[in-house]
This record gives C-alpha cells, structure tokens and sequence, in this order.
C-alpha cells in the first residue's frame, strides 16, 4: 500500500514537471521553428530589405513586406481609435458608478462577445459593415468605395477587440483601493473628479497596458479582417479604399506557397514576423500590469 | 462654478452609460443580424446532411461533415490540454506554492503566451506537419488547436486554484497526505468549477477558430473516420460558403454562422450554469 502510494506520487509529479515544461518550451519550439523555415530567404535577402521594400513578386524571388505591415498597421491604428474610448468610459462605469445588477448582466455580455468566434465577426462585418461604409459613409465623405476597406476592417476589428482591452481594463480600475478615493471625496471633489484624477490618472501604466495588450491582439486577427478588408495592396491611406494586412497574406496564399521557391519561406517569415512583434508587445505590456498590481 | 462641475460629472457619467449600454446592444445587434439573415435556409437537412453532388452550386445537402469534424477537432483538443494543462496548473499551485517569484514568472509567460494570434500556431502547425510529412488531417488539425487552448486551459484553471486557501493545503499535507494527493485529490475537487469554467472555455475557442486549422486540417466533404484523413470545420465551411458568387450557398452560409453562434452560446451558459452548480457543495 505505501509502496503503491509513493509509487503512484513520483510518476504523478513527474507527469506534472513534464507537462509544466512542455507548456514552457512550446513558444522556444515555435519561434525556432519558424525561424529555420524562414531562415532560406536570409541568404540572399538583407533583413532590413525585407521589411522595408515594397515589391512583392513571389515569382521572381522578390519579397517585400513593407505594405503588408503598413497595411497591418492601419487596420490596427483605426481599431484603436474606436476601441479606446468605448473601452475607457465603460470600464469607468462599470467600476465606478453602476448597479451591482448591471454588472451581473454585463459580465455574460463581455464574456459572449469575447467567446464569439472570428468568422461570426466576420460574417456580421460583411452584413452590415461593409454595405454601411459603401452605401451611407463614403458618400457622407464625398468618395466612393465598395466597402471592402480599411475603414470596415477597423470597425470590424475595433468590436473584437472591445472585450478583451475592456475585461483588462476593468481589472486595472478594480487595483485602486477605495481610500484614495474616499480621501478625495471627502475634500469636496466630486465622483467624476474623483475619478479623473485618482482612478486615471493613478493608472496610467495600466491603462496604457491594456490598450497596448489591445493593439497586439488586433494586429494578429485574420479571419475576420480578411472577410471585410479587401485584401489589396493599398499606398494611397486613404480609409475607404482596400488594405492587405499580414495575417491575410499569409492565410490567403497557403495553397500555392509549395509550388513557389522561396515563397513558403516568406510566409513563415511573415509568421515569424507577427510572431515575435506580439510577443514582445505581450511581454512587455504584462511586465507593467504585473508590476502594478504588486503595488 | 459649482454649476460647471455638476454639469461636467452628469456629462461624463451619461457618456460612460452610454458606451456601457451601447456594448449590450451591439451584441443584441450581432445575433439579431445573423439570426435573421439565416433563419430562411436553416433546415433540418443543414444539420443532418453530408454535402451531396454539386452542393457548392446550389445543390441538396447540409454541413454535418464541417459540424462534426469542427466536434472531432475541439473534442480532441480539449482532452490533450486537460492531459497537459490540468497537471501543468496543479503543480503550479502545489508544488510551486511556496516560490512565488517563480509561480508569478511563469503565470506572466502565459499570459503573454495567450495574445499570440491563432494564424501563427496554424503557420507552425503546418510546417510541424511538413517536418513529419503529414498531410493535412484530424490529427495535425488537433495538434495545432491543442497548442492554442493549452495556455487558455492552464490560466484559466490556475486562476481558480490560486483563490483556495493556503489552509485547506496545509490541512491536507498534515494529514499525511502526499503532494500529488493532494494535488489531485484535494485541490482538483475544490476547483472543479474552475475546470469546468477552463474546459468549456477552451472548447469553445477551439471550435470557433479559423486561421489554426485553416493550413492544417484541410477540407473535405466527407465525415473523417481515421485520424489521417482530412476534416472539415465549421468556420471554415462558413468562410468557403461565403465567398461563393451563388446566392443560395451564401445564404446557407449564414444559417452554418446560426448554428455556431447557437454552440458556442450553448456552451458559454452551460459554462456558467455547471460552475454555479458545482460551487455550492465547496468548502468556503
């Protein structure tokens, strides 16, 4: 019986060390991998050239990504604008002035919208987003548009992203401890000062985590991006016209990437590209969360 | 000046509500959208049919291959990660318990770990799948969502863990009882709401991602039987439905978006109705 026992509790806790390491290692084994894949395009490609040119000519060995990470970048800055405020003030009223039942009812909500998958995004996008920017805002603004663009992507995105930076938020407001704030009701201020000045601006650092943590999450998204984006090589900036972020490239052009020298590896290396761009993003904006709930 | 102020607050607090508010109705809003738009082509045939000859031109037949291969491929799934995640989380609130520089390390890596985007576990998983010479099938399709859902899995699940108290461990060890017992015995049952809640969570992530088995599980018409054969998902079959110029297939794709909004909604009330259920009979 003691035997059994012992037995029993060594090949348990090695199962458990194993698992823990394995959990560890999987991100090394990722980034390795996609480097080795990627790594043939380094030898006669600089670096820098890759990222920085913008000829795209998979059949003559020509890879130049700067307009898919720009493309990338401006789905993403637009999703921001539309994100940020939404996420700040209802995080702010979710901590500071609502009813313990809107909260009850609101935490399914966030909680569905977080759970609902891209494609869905995605199909709502095509739905009502895309004939909504070309019928009613690009006339609005004097241009046409078929409204598969950037400004689609953005506000497609910018509803995805909603969820995730608010939950964050929410987490960071609910670190202030209730004294601070009592202290400065009790010299006069009112709520809303209160709030402005020791909720936001006491959390700086967390708040600026929260939308970075955003920003990561938003770069990365394909699926639903692609429904609605366009997927076309836009320079002009102007919102209504297609862009062609990094993700898409990589998810619309698997099938032919075998049959392509080279073209594998330059997906992988747009891969490998989101890959570690996110994870520093990540493991940075985490290090100051981390930081301030410590305090 | 008073005046101001009050104006100010009343200003900015109807503002918050609004936002707040506005978030309950945009996803009032999504469902409403896709309920209505696919509510005409969803049939029993849909749910119950393999796609016949000519399907993607208008033809007879349903998605039942894309239901239960996107079944098959989140079931899979989620069971490595409860073989690698649940232990992994344990032992990250036992053994661990006493180093919490280290249990806070590594909860900060996985958290970073679960912003990664689920196109760059497709892109590993594929060439993972070229490395081994696979072709694309349930397997590699399991194997890449595992990755995605293992770090989901572990924080959501140690999020539970680390609420119990130190006291309830303490009691355990006193009584004899080895680490892994009371791993496994003492802190596992008193969070089972938490693995529920993780469980669920990560089965619906699995179920509802695109970009990871866009490379690696392939598509096909039929029910996969074997682990090597090709599967469909029903994101997928959404995505490819979409894109087609026939307005009937476009139609049929919004009743497939119908069908896993209704699964993943399914499963985000279970989530809360199973985890209300089994806190009752803890220990507080």
């Amino acid at each position: 019986m003691q035997i059994r026992r012992i037995f029993l509790d060594k090949v348990n806790g090695f199962w458990m060390v194993f698992s823990m390491i394995t959990i560890l290692i999987i991100p090394f084994i990722i980034g390795v991998g996609l480097y080795l894949k990627a790594a043939p395009l380094f030898e006669n490609q600089s670096l820098l050239k890759l990222i920085f040119s913008s000829s795209w000519a998979p059949s003559t060995g020509e890879f130049g990504f700067w307009p898919f990470i720009t493309g990338s970048l401006y789905v993403t800055l637009l999703s921001f604008l539309f994100t940020a405020p939404v996420c700040l003030f209802a995080a702010i009223y979710l901590t500071q002035f609502s009813s313990p039942g809107l909260i009850r009812v609101m935490h399914p909500v966030i909680d569905v919208l977080a759970g609902l998958p891209s494609v869905i995004y995605g199909v709502w996008g095509i739905l009502v987003i895309v004939p909504f920017v070309s019928d009613y805002a690009a006339p609005f603004f004097g241009t046409s548009s078929s409204g598969y663009s950037v400004l689609s992507g953005g506000i497609v995105l910018a509803v995805m992203c909603i969820p995730y930076t608010l939950n964050m938020l929410i987490e960071v407001f609910n670190t202030v401890p209730n004294g601070l704030k009592e202290a400065s009701l009790s010299l006069g201020a009112t709520m809303w000062e209160s709030v402005k000045h020791v909720v936001i601006r006491g959390n700086y650092p967390g708040i600026i985590s929260a939308y970075g943590l955003g920003i990561a999450k938003a770069f990365g998204e394909t699926i639903a991006v692609m429904m609605v984006v366009g997927n076309m090589v836009n320079t002009s900036g102007n919102p209504f016209e297609a862009a062609y972020p990094l993700p898409a490239l990589i998810a619309n052009n698997y099938g032919e990437m075998l049959s392509i020298p080279m073209y594998n590896a330059a997906l992988m290396f747009a891969a490998f590209l989101l890959f570690i761009i996110i994870l520093m993003i990540n493991l940075f904006f985490r290090y100051l969360i981390h930081k301030t709930k410590r305090q | 000046m008073r005046r101001v102020k009050i104006i100010e607050e009343k200003f900015f607090i109807w503002i918050s509500a609004f936002m707040t508010y506005s978030l309950i109705a945009v996803l009032i809003f999504i469902i409403l959208v896709i309920f209505i738009k696919g509510f005409g082509a969803l049939n029993w045939d849909m749910v119950l049919k393999t796609p016949r000859g000519g399907y993607y031109y208008g033809g007879e037949g349903g998605v039942l291959n894309a239901i239960i291969g996107s079944l098959y491929i989140a079931v899979g799934a989620t069971l490595i990660a409860i073989i690698i995640g649940v232990p992994a989380a344990l032992y990250l609130n036992v053994q661990l318990i006493r180093y919490r520089r280290t249990q806070n390390t590594i909860r900060y890596f996985l958290d970073a770990l679960w912003g990664i985007p689920s196109i760059v576990y497709g892109a590993f998983g594929f060439s993972l799948m070229i490395f081994f010479g696979m072709n694309a099938s349930l397997l590699a399709g399991i194997i890449t969502v595992a990755l995605l859902i293992v770090p989901i899995m572990v924080r959501t699940f140690d999020e539970v863990l680390s609420t119990i108290p130190k006291g309830l461990h303490e009691a355990s060890l006193a009584l004899g009882s080895t680490r892994t017992e009371t791993a496994f015995k003492v802190l596992f049952k008193q969070g089972f709401p938490g693995f529920i809640t993780a469980v669920l969570l990560s089965f619906g992530r699995g179920i509802g991602d695109a970009a990871s088995v866009l490379f690696t599980a392939g598509y096909t018409d039929n029910i996969p039987v074997n682990l090597d054969e090709p599967a469909a998902t029903l994101p997928l079959a959404i995505f490819f439905q979409l894109g087609s110029p026939i307005p009937e297939v476009r139609d049929r794709a919004f009743a497939s978006a119908i069908i896993l909004t209704g699964i993943i909604l399914t499963i985000s009330i279970g989530a809360r109705i199973l985890s209300k259920r089994y806190s009752r009979t803890n220990l507080t």
